[in-house]
């Protein structure tokens, strides 16, 4: 069975992951008991790679809210928002993303990954251009290749590249998307807006955002990075999920441009995919209301995040650009990020293990992510339990 | 604008960098199974010659570029004609 034959590599990666215990991908949480403690190997675990930023998955008004959103709205909606598939709760929604977001339009798609993909495959055609950050999510990149625009990358973070490559693409530049995150979630690293948003201006191009790291991270009222600086009215598109700081799972896009209402006549994956679930739909306005309304949150977020960045780093480990709720370590050899992956979970710590393709370098990443709900002890006990991998192995952890 | 020579010879120039000392790129050579190349080297070789030849090159052609030829036979496409 030739079709097959492409997974070879895949096995032999597994079988050789598998050398070192357990498999470090898909682990299973054996029972979730708060925010940032799960059981995992029959252990009580410090959950420190959930993209849990404001620790709102436990909160009881969301949960309420899905528990009275089962009873009288049902399990599911089986099916899509264009046929069956809205119901009130999904326009309420809907509007109130708009009004949060201070915004005309908003749309709700199913995942964040379906928003993403579907709002940049549907906005450049073919025969529009996508200028995309090269380290872009894969849901960016999967937007591209659907569209059949042409699609360019530049330079992670270089307004002067990016720049260039508007300029070479002359008149085309008005027909161009360019796209970028509001929080790279593999290293922490925030864009400079303020020059891309400049850039794009001069070349008549648009701007998609997508907040998926960001928002309720960012801004007086946790919009996101466009709020923080203070430029909400030049980025055209603003994306996200409902399943990083709003605890629950689905997507969105929100716009002035009324374009924005045709697009649920046109994206892909907005009609052919079932609409979110109605208490996910209940749990996620709960939490809109709570990232407005308890600044609280995003302060908590932002002192354990200082915390652990100023602690791994004064234990030696080269960690991300600038501190953020995503806080990753950098470790050359893949053999010692898999080790010390294992040490960490012995000791009652869970990361995110990342591995060269899918980190932005040939270095692997220990991705830790901060929430909220973790206590100043939980913090020190992360930064402690690196800081004795260093002890035990006596091996640098590196560079870029 | 640009000829498949001297596209070709950009090519082999930016590819020389890349290579071990004494090692050259010929024509038919495979960038990645020949070369030797990794994925963050072809990216760093396309942004090199990119900013060169003063162009951008569409992601949606690279799949296609196997061999230093269809390398430079792309940047012809790209740089020959289109530009004003
Ligand atoms: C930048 C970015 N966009 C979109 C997504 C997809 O979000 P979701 O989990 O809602 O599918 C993610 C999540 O990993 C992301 O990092």
């Amino acid at each position: 069975m030739s079709l097959l034959e492409k997974f070879a590599p895949l096995n032999k990666m597994r079988t050789d992951l598998l050398e070192y215990g357990s498999l470090p991908f898909g682990v299973v949480t054996e029972r979730i008991i708060s925010p940032t403690i799960g059981i995992v190997h029959g252990r009580e675990t410090i959950l420190a790679g959930s993209n849990n930023y404001l620790g709102l998955t436990f909160e009881p008004s969301c949960i309420e809210a899905a528990k009275a959103a089962l009873d009288a709205e049902g399990t599911g909606t089986t099916g899509s928002r264009m046929a069956n598939g809205t119901y009130s709760t999904h326009h309420a929604l809907e509007q109130e993303l708009a009004a949060f977001f201070d915004r005309q339009h908003a749309l709700v798609f199913t995942t964040g990954f379906l928003a993403t993909m579907g709002m940049v495959s549907t906005l450049a055609g073919r025969d529009d251009v996508l200028l995309i950050d090269a380290d872009s999510h894969a849901s960016i990149y999967d937007g591209c290749r659907l569209g059949g625009a042409e699609i360019i990358r530049f330079r992670h973070n270089d307004p002067a590249d990016l720049e260039k490559r508007l300029r070479r693409l002359g008149e085309r530049s008005a027909n161009t998307l360019v796209v970028a995150e509001g929080l790279y979630s593999m290293l922490g690293d925030q864009p400079p807006l303020e020059a891309i948003v400049d850039i794009k201006d001069r070349y008549g191009a648009c701007l998609l955002l997508d907040e998926a790291h960001s928002m309720g991270v960012f801004g007086a009222h946790g919009r996101g990075l466009a709020e923080a600086l203070d430029l909400e009215d030049r980025v055209e598109f603003v994306v996200g999920t409902f399943s990083k700081s709003l605890g629950s799972v689905g997507g969105f896009c929100v716009s002035n441009l009324p374009e924005l209402d045709l697009i649920r006549m046109a994206a892909r994956s907005y009609i052919f995919t079932a609409s979110p679930a109605p208490s996910v739909v209940a749990s996620t306005r709960e939490a809109l209301k709570l990232i407005a309304t308890r600044p609280e949150l995003r302060e908590r977020l932002w002192r354990n995040a200082n915390q652990l960045y100023s602690g791994l780093q004064e234990s030696g480990f080269q960690v991300g650009p600038q501190p953020s709720p995503v806080v990753a370590v950098f470790v050359d050899q893949a053999e010692l990020a898999i080790e010390w992956w294992h040490q960490l979970l012995d000791n009652g710590i869970y990361v995110n293990l990342v591995i060269p393709p899918a980190t932005p370098s040939t270095s692997c990443l220990l991705r830790c992510s901060m929430s909220a709900a973790h206590t100043t002890e939980q913090v020190n006990k992360i930064v402690s339990s690196f800081a004795d991998l260093r002890s035990e192995n006596r091996v640098a952890g590196s560079a870029v | 604008m640009a000829t498949y020579a001297e596209c070709l010879t950009i090519v082999r120039e930016v590819l020389g960098e890349y290579l071990e000392p004494g090692q050259t790129a010929g024509e038919n050579d495979a960038l990645v199974a020949d070369l030797g190349l990794s994925s963050l080297q072809m990216l760093e070789l396309v942004v090199e010659i990119e900013d060169q030849l003063d162009i951008s090159l569409p992601l949606n052609q690279l799949p296609d570029v196997r061999t230093v030829h269809e390398f430079a036979q792309m940047l012809e496409s790209v740089a020959g004609g289109a530009q004003p």
